[in-house]
């Protein structure tokens, strides 16, 4: 038996992100959402590990009323508990106020043997929830996971780093975050939805989480986002004038050899 | 430690379990504290840790090298060096901490921003201080396809700095001073049952030093061979963006930022209009050449040669004056 807290975030689609090419800043404002690719993995490592042990799953996500799709989603894929945590007062929360909201919830969910969540977002791109978490809970911490499985009541897990991978074990309760590679997320089918659909979720606020204003949102955090553009790339930009093709081509090569890429 | 407390944190202090990295956090530490009338450290944790670091720390621009040594510390753990790195901010409080960003240093600088309860700006490819002394970084969001620009409000402002943003400066002869500081380590809880060498499969296109690649400027599957007598004559592999892939299936992978990002010397983009969640990919490609019938394409603006004209006539005139050129 095992009880796991799958954290998921859901993020703007950013395949349908585009520039405005007057200010070269992203489009982000209605943008559809779905839940961060990795921690939609996240949360189908949970629901393989119930599957083979037994247990529950929760799933938490810190949002807004949109978010609730996202926690229908991983009803459907096989949790059995869901958490919105929603107020005004959460917006504007970096990691780290993030973190402190997501390890107020989970005591207060109180009894679990696991955390999982993604590596990171894909937005933020940040990797520092996962982490942070596990300190404010005083958990050990299993990182980069790409394969997940329990023994004799520890967590072994496979780790991807750089130049090596490595096989890992800690005692439970314990947190683990997953790399894209640990599984393919199933598609939940028409019953499961069905059946998700039904299902509560339960919904907490600051008050809720015994959290005071100055722990969340932007008074409880610590970095500002002062801006965000289309990235400038530094490149020569020279078009080729040429009267043919061929005469293109022949100018082409002449600077790929001065750049000293062609071999 | 939650309240910013200008005068009790000084300095900027720099770590990374990475030797080679350690470095080139010097560098990005060195310019912050100039511009702080600072001083530099660098952190050095491990089982032992010999006096040649200590050393090479200091000619590398370090003015105080901290060196913890523990047993319990000859392995990395994020637990236990995050004792250590704890101990010695308590010790010297920096304004900066700077943690290099391997995937081990990044699940440490959390962990260490959480106990410190402040802020920590992950992946900065660029660093500075402002008018008001704050630590502003710049960084990939939205998965590589925006740079955000962020600042820290609380200190000490920790940042992650990836490998090969900031270049190993060159050693001098320098004096710094080196401090050995006590740490309780405690029982390292996450056991390493075993270590493997990553296991390569097969030649990825992230390792190819040349890339032609494709977009919805090719017509039909078959004529991805213009492409594919390209590619052969360059000893290049072909890509393609993400519908040619994933919705054609003509190719299994793409690259962009939902595929494959990718670095090669050369990059070739034929019929490819450069979306941002394509360019997201290939950011990193040392020359970009854009070949596209519309002058307009957003390719054009962050290629280095663009020739605006019809793939199906450029492409096989340029294989031909490369065949002619290489003598192949």
């Amino acid at each position: 038996m095992v009880n796991v807290i799958v954290l998921i975030k859901d993020i703007v689609d950013l395949t349908e992100i585009k520039v405005d090419p007057r200010t070269q800043r992203p489009i982000l404002a209605g943008l559809p959402r779905k839940i961060s690719d990795v921690d939609k993995r996240a949360v189908e490592a949970a629901v393989q590990l119930k599957e083979k042990h037994g247990g529950k799953v929760a799933v938490l996500s810190l949002g807004d009323d949109k978010t609730r799709t996202a926690l229908r989603e991983a009803l459907a894929m096989g949790c059995d508990e869901a958490y919105l945590l929603k107020d005004p007062a959460f917006e504007g929360s970096d990691t780290l106020a993030t973190s402190r909201i997501l390890a107020a919830a989970i005591r207060k969910i109180g009894e679990y043997d696991l955390i999982l969540c993604g590596e990171m977002t894909l937005d933020s791109l940040s990797a520092q929830v996962g982490p942070r978490v596990a300190e404010l809970l005083g958990l050990p911490q299993l990182t980069y996971v790409r394969s997940l499985d329990l023994k004799e009541g520890r967590v072994v897990a496979e780790r991807d780093l750089e130049e090596e991978d490595e096989v890992v074990e800690a005692p439970m309760p314990a947190l683990v975050t997953v790399v894209r590679e640990i599984n393919e997320p199933r598609i939940p089918s028409l019953m499961s939805i069905m059946r998700a659909s039904r299902k509560k979720i339960e919904e907490w606020d600051r008050e809720a989480l015994g959290l005071s204003e100055g722990e969340v949102g932007s008074a409880g955090s610590a970095v500002e986002i002062l801006e965000v553009r289309a990235p400038k790339m530094e490149r020569k930009k020279m078009i080729i004038e040429a009267e043919t093709p061929e005469e293109a081509a022949e100018r082409l090569v002449e600077k790929l050899m001065e750049e000293g890429v062609l071999r | 430690m939650t309240e910013m407390n200008g005068s009790s944190f000084r300095g900027v202090m720099v770590y990374s379990e990475n030797p080679s990295l350690l470095l080139e956090l010097l560098a990005a530490g060195r310019g912050l504290a100039d511009k702080l009338g600072a001083p530099l450290s660098a952190v050095l944790i491990g089982g032992e840790v010999g006096g040649e670091r200590r050393e090479e720390a200091i000619r590398h621009g370090a003015d105080r090298v901290y060196v913890l040594e523990n047993p319990r510390l000859a392995d990395f753990n994020a637990e236990t060096y995050k004792a250590a790195l704890l101990r010695v901010v308590e010790a010297e409080p920096p304004e900066v901490l700077l943690i290099g960003g391997t995937k081990r240093g990044k699940e440490l600088a959390p962990r260490v921003a959480a106990a410190l309860e402040t802020g920590c700006m992950t992946d900065c490819i660029s660093l500075e201080v402002d008018e008001e002394g704050r630590l502003v970084g710049r960084r990939l969001t939205y998965g590589g396809s925006t740079v955000a620009e962020e600042v820290c409000l609380r200190k000490p402002q920790m940042a992650t700095i990836p490998p090969r943003v900031y270049e190993r400066p060159e050693p001098a002869e320098r004096r710094g001073e080196v401090v050995a500081l006590e740490v309780e380590v405690p029982e390292p809880r996450v056991r390493v049952v075993e270590r493997k060498e990553k296991r390569r499969a097969g030649f990825r296109i992230e390792d190819a030093p040349v890339i032609v690649a494709g977009g919805r400027g090719i017509k039909k599957r078959e004529d991805l061979k213009l492409l594919e007598e390209l590619a052969e004559v360059l000893g290049a592999r072909v890509g393609c963006t993400r519908p040619l892939a994933a919705d054609y299936h003509w190719l299994e992978e793409w690259i962009g930022l939902s595929g494959h990002k990718v670095k090669p010397d050369l990059y070739i983009a034929c019929g490819i209009s450069g979306t941002i969640q394509h360019v997201a990919g290939i950011r990193d490609a040392k020359v970009i050449v854009a070949i596209n019938s519309d002058e307009e394409a957003p390719i054009f603006n962050i290629a280095d040669y663009g020739i605006v004209g019809d793939l199906y006539k450029v492409v096989p005139a340029l294989t031909k004056a490369l065949k002619e050129k290489l003598g192949k």
